[in-house]
């Protein structure tokens, strides 16, 4: 029975520590590696779902494949790798030793003979004490054996090149030690046998259970965490499938301010955190320290780096527009960032949910003068930008609109007005999913540039009652006094072609057409009531003028475009989807800094086996080994030379020596 | 009587004449004058650097002379382009010598011509068996060289010139680590051309330094990646200065011995077999290229995961380029040790370094162009 099994485990040793399988496993971790390359790794589960589907979810969940680097048969391959790595160097090593301290002085004549590298001379004289010499002058170390009548001189150089051997292989296990010791898998197991839970719901840190929690003595983590303005931390948070946990620090970090500088380019040129440690328990200061990208601070084992920013809750006054109200003023409406306001509009109750505030926004004017925004991580980044046309286009803000049944959408504004085709607008984006880009909306802005203008014929052309006035005005203008009934008749159409537009703009004008007139005479009375539109809307923005104590529009270019506009805007106002446009007044900054923390006790190991494994591979490449000897006979001398890498410089070498010896042997 | 066999055999630094000396002092001098000048916005690792670089070079130029006259040759180039800008930018545009010859731009149109023309011509002379022509091809190459080095010495100083914030080394997008790679695999096949007296492998280098240029002129007319940008914080760093270098190294010898992988497979099947330097020689180029590249690639790595450990928390993130890197090292580790296995050796290694090139050129580009990542420094 024993037999058997001792053929096996021989076998197996032998196989471990054959070079085919070196090669075979480092084949196989190279195209391992590969996948989560082409796989983005430990994104959020959702994303894969709705890349994959349920099934193929499933399946790669299974196989791994959302953390390819961390799973079981990736850690396989590379415990493979430590251990057939080892099983070498433990083979290998004492006959390693062995030859560098050797000189083979016991080499045989015959044996010399059948080197590969041989070559024999004739001697008169005695060259003994000149090839010694020789050796010296060239390097080589020797040992000398006299047998009777013969002398070998036993020569060797760079037996360092096996040390070489000795260090890339232990560094490689060295290496894996170290990253073993910083990686999750001792908190993976831990979770495979239920001692710690991922936490998968959205609440408070406080209230997240021990059982996702690491205690401030864990051995090694990375988590990340967002700490405001003049408030502090103390936990990190370790991302962890679709879940988290909490992991607790022996210190509190504070964030007294966050900072940026740009370039005058627009491209960002530095991130930097004003952070001070404090004692948990005394609550004193204990170290204010600047932590930027690149030269992060480690404190107590724990090295803390600039990782992100963003918002930390800034306060916002803004001018809320019911856009469906006729007054066309505004009312003040309060918020911060992060937080939720109530909005009452159409006798429903909406929540406001700001979620970001950015206070420059760079952005490239495209064509359709629809920003592209930029990512906030302060880590990666490209430093070759491709848009010319940077500009700071002001602050913006974000938020979602949330109805009673719990559906949102979500609005970007900016809060300065930008310039589009030589006209001022306010700009704001709406999206109905955070995939989607946003769509934007532009409100116009009257030669005073506010809103008012624009939001006081928008209420105009909301009110039934108005209609009648402003259809006179405009038939008035239009037609002489000499043709009452052409004036009432178009007066009549007026305040239809208002009474449409007011219920659905454009949209509801252009369904009305294709409704109710014959297909040939639809272009012309399209026409026709467009022109109606705009006269009108003229006379109306006239009326809501003087009845704002405003000056009287001129009849011209920028005025007529204005009202062009105006339209335009009414009527995408029935897409906007909320009934209420928030315009940014003033804000009060509050900026939070995305720190990212981490303890690594395997990093002094890895960096000690790296420093090995260089200081191998140049000893191993850089260092040729080689062996010479000389058996000085009465008669003859024999040389022979060996090597363990065979390479051209070698039998060059050899063919010199052979030269050099054949000299020396000849004149003495 | 001492025969000449039992001399003792000089030293490198007793091989050293009077030139030499004054190559290494002038470079120590250009050291320390430039320590006087900028000292004071050098950090204590820069410094090291500076020097670091002045004794490699000194080293670098005893070692294999003509490095002396190439460096000397820069120098003289490059200041003579900086002083001629009278540090003011728009020069580039009129200044005579500045707008055909030194300004970075033009320099580097001239690398990319005298590239191209080297390629050709040691084809020719590959085709009619001429040692002139092919003497012709070397004295290209240099040159190309020369002005590629001009080239980034005088785009170092117009980035400061944009502004002193903006200044930067040019080795920080993918545009100016192409100028590095065709600088650098020019080098190390110079070098071997030399050490084994042999022009014909240029036939085969220089292509790979070629298809370099057509990417960089590309680059250059559709994408503009010739203006000089500011660097993102994550890349102001002292670090750049030695890990890109370091990455190139490996590049370019993994480069240059997948081309003579391919002139190697040529030659075994008897293609060119009778132009072509032997099998055992073109094996032995392979092997120190890869040997080279791979002793630098492996200190590069290492580099980028120390520089990782301080500007992204951590020495290793999985992230693809630094997956990539590791691929590529042992993709050559396979190779180093395939080498080792009996029956393995010959065309199998050379198709398993032609294959590496694809793995290195995907590391190098392909990470940038389909992969995304921390580390998008240069993307398409």
């Amino acid at each position: 029975m024993n037999k058997p099994s001792a053929t096996f485990s021989r076998s197996f040793y032998e196989l471990l520590s054959s070079m085919r399988f070196a090669i075979s496993l480092l084949s196989v971790l190279a195209i391992a590696s590969i996948i989560g390359t082409v796989l983005k790794q430990n994104e959020p589960y959702a994303n894969y779902i709705i890349q994959f589907g349920q099934y193929w979810f499933n399946v790669f969940k299974w196989l791994g494949l959302y953390d390819v680097y961390h799973s079981p048969w990736f850690v396989v391959i590379l415990s493979f790798l430590v251990l057939s790595t080892s099983t070498c160097i433990y083979r290998n090593l004492p006959s390693m030793l062995r030859e560098m301290r050797s000189y083979r002085e016991h080499a045989t004549e015959q044996s010399l003979r059948h080197f590969q590298h041989y070559a024999e001379f004739a001697r008169q004289g005695n060259p003994a004490p000149t090839l010694m010499q020789y050796l010296d002058v060239q390097g080589y170390k020797y040992k000398q054996q006299a047998d009777g009548a013969t002398l070998l001189l036993a020569a060797k150089r760079g037996s360092a090149n096996r040390l070489g051997y000795i260090l890339t292989h232990s560094a490689i296990v060295l290496i894996c030690i170290g990253g073993l010791i910083d990686s999750n898998i001792p908190l993976k197991l831990e979770q495979a046998f239920n001692i710690k839970h991922i936490e998968t719901r959205d609440i408070p840190e406080s209230q997240v259970p021990a059982i996702s929690r690491l205690a401030p003595g864990n051995l090694s983590f990375r988590g990340n965490v967002t700490i405001p303005e003049g408030t502090s931390a103390d936990v990190v948070f370790l991302n962890i499938g679709d879940g988290y946990m909490v992991q607790d620090l022996p210190f509190k970090i504070g964030l007294d301010k966050f900072h940026i500088e740009h370039y005058t380019t627009g491209q960002p040129k530095s991130f930097a955190s004003d952070i001070v440690i404090i004692d948990k328990k005394t609550g004193l200061p204990l170290l204010k320290h600047t932590i930027t990208v690149n030269h992060p601070l480690t404190y107590d084992g724990i090295a803390i780096y600039q990782a992100s920013f963003g918002d930390g809750g800034t306060h916002l006054n803004m001018d809320g527009w019911n856009l469906f109200d006729r007054t066309g003023v505004s009312f003040p409406v309060t918020g911060a960032i992060h937080d939720e306001s109530k909005l009452a509009a159409d006798d429903t109750e909406y929540t406001v949910e700001f979620t970001d505030f950015r206070p420059f926004n760079i952005e490239s004017m495209g064509d359709q003068g629809e920003p592209v925004h930029d990512t906030r991580a302060v880590i990666g980044g490209n430093a070759v930008a491709d848009h010319k046309d940077l500009h700071n286009i002001g602050p913006s803000f974000q938020y979602k609109i949330r109805n009673p049944d719990g559906q949102a959408k979500e609005y970007s504004n900016y809060m300065l007005p930008v310039l589009i085709d030589k006209r001022w607008y306010m700009l704001s984006g709406m999206r109905e999913a955070p995939n989607e880009p946003f769509h934007y909306i532009r409100f116009p802005l009257d030669p005073d540039r506010t809103l008012a203008g624009f939001m006081r014929l928008r209420g105009a052309l909301l009110d039934a009652k108005l209609y009648p006035e402003i259809a006179q005005r405009f038939a008035k203008s239009a037609i002489p006094d000499s043709n009452p009934e052409a004036q009432a008749k178009l007066a009549d159409s007026t305040v239809k072609v208002l009474g449409i537009f007011a219920k659905g703009g454009y949209k509801a004008l252009s369904d009305f057409i294709e409704s109710r007139i014959p297909a040939a005479e639809r272009d012309k009375a399209a026409q026709t009531y467009l022109k109606i539109l705009e006269l009108s809307a003229f006379e109306a923005y006239n009326i809501t003028q003087a009845r704002a104590n405003q000056p009287a529009p001129k009849m011209d270019d920028e005025t007529g475009w204005f009202i062009r506009d105006s339209l335009n805007s009414f009527s995408d106002i029935f897409f906007y989807g909320a009934p209420v446009y928030l315009q940014l007044a003033n804000y009060d900054e509050v900026q939070a800094t995305g720190l990212q923390l981490t303890r690594s006790p395997g990093k002094n190991i890895v960096y000690g086996g790296s420093a090995l494994l260089v200081l191998g591979v140049f000893a191993m490449f850089f260092i040729r080994e080689r062996r010479l000897w000389l058996l000085i006979k009465p008669d003859q001398v024999l040389f022979a030379m060996s090597s363990n890498r065979k390479t051209l410089d070698f039998e060059n070498e050899f063919t010199q020596h052979q030269q050099h010896i054949a000299e020396i042997v000849k004149e003495t | 009587m001492q025969l000449s066999q039992t001399m003792p055999r000089p030293t490198l630094i007793k091989q050293l004449n009077i030139i030499d000396w004054v190559f290494a002092v002038m470079l120590w001098s250009g050291a320390i004058y430039a320590l006087d000048l900028y000292g004071n916005y050098m950090d204590v690792y820069e410094k090291g650097f500076l020097f670091g670089a002045a004794t490699i070079f000194s080293v670098l130029g005893w070692a294999w002379k003509p490095i002396r006259t190439l460096l000397l040759v820069v120098v003289t180039l490059s200041l003579f382009g900086i002083s001629d800008y009278h540090a003011d930018l728009s020069r580039a545009e009129h200044a005579f010598f500045l707008k055909y010859l030194l300004a970075s731009q033009s320099a580097i149109m001239w690398m990319s011509v005298l590239f191209v023309l080297a390629t050709l011509t040691y084809w020719i002379s590959l085709a009619s068996r001429s040692d002139f022509v092919a003497k012709v091809g070397t004295a290209l190459t240099w040159s190309a060289l020369t002005m590629g080095l001009v080239g980034l010495m005088v785009r170092w100083y117009e980035s400061y010139l944009i502004s002193p914030d903006v200044g930067h080394i040019p080795i920080s997008n993918l545009y100016e680590v192409f100028i590095l790679f065709s600088i650098i695999t020019a080098l190390l096949y110079l070098h071997y051309e030399h050490r084994y007296a042999n022009r014909q492998m240029g036939a085969f280098v220089l292509p790979v330094i070629s298809a370099a240029v057509g990417f960089l002129l590309w680059y250059t007319f559709d994408r503009q990646a010739q203006n000089i940008q500011p660097l993102v914080p994550a890349l102001q760093s002292y670090w750049m200065k030695i890990h890109v270098p370091a990455n190139f190294i490996g590049y370019g010898s993994f480069s240059l011995a997948a081309m003579v992988g391919i002139a190697y497979l040529l030659a075994s099947k008897g293609i060119l077999a009778s132009r072509l330097p032997k099998l055992e020689v073109l094996d032995d180029v392979m092997y120190k290229s890869i040997a080279v590249g791979f002793g630098f690639f492996t200190i590069a790595t290492i580099l980028g995961a120390m520089w990782a450990a301080e500007a992204w928390g951590g020495y290793w993130s999985w992230d693809p380029k630094e997956t990539w890197a590791l691929i590529v090292w042992l993709n050559y580790a396979a190779w180093l040790h395939i080498r080792l296995v009996k029956g393995l050796r010959g065309p199998m290694l050379a198709w398993w370094a032609v294959v590496g090139l694809f793995v290195t050129v995907f590391a190098f580009l392909g990470v940038n162009m389909f992969l995304s990542g921390l580390h998008s420094y240069g993307t398409l």
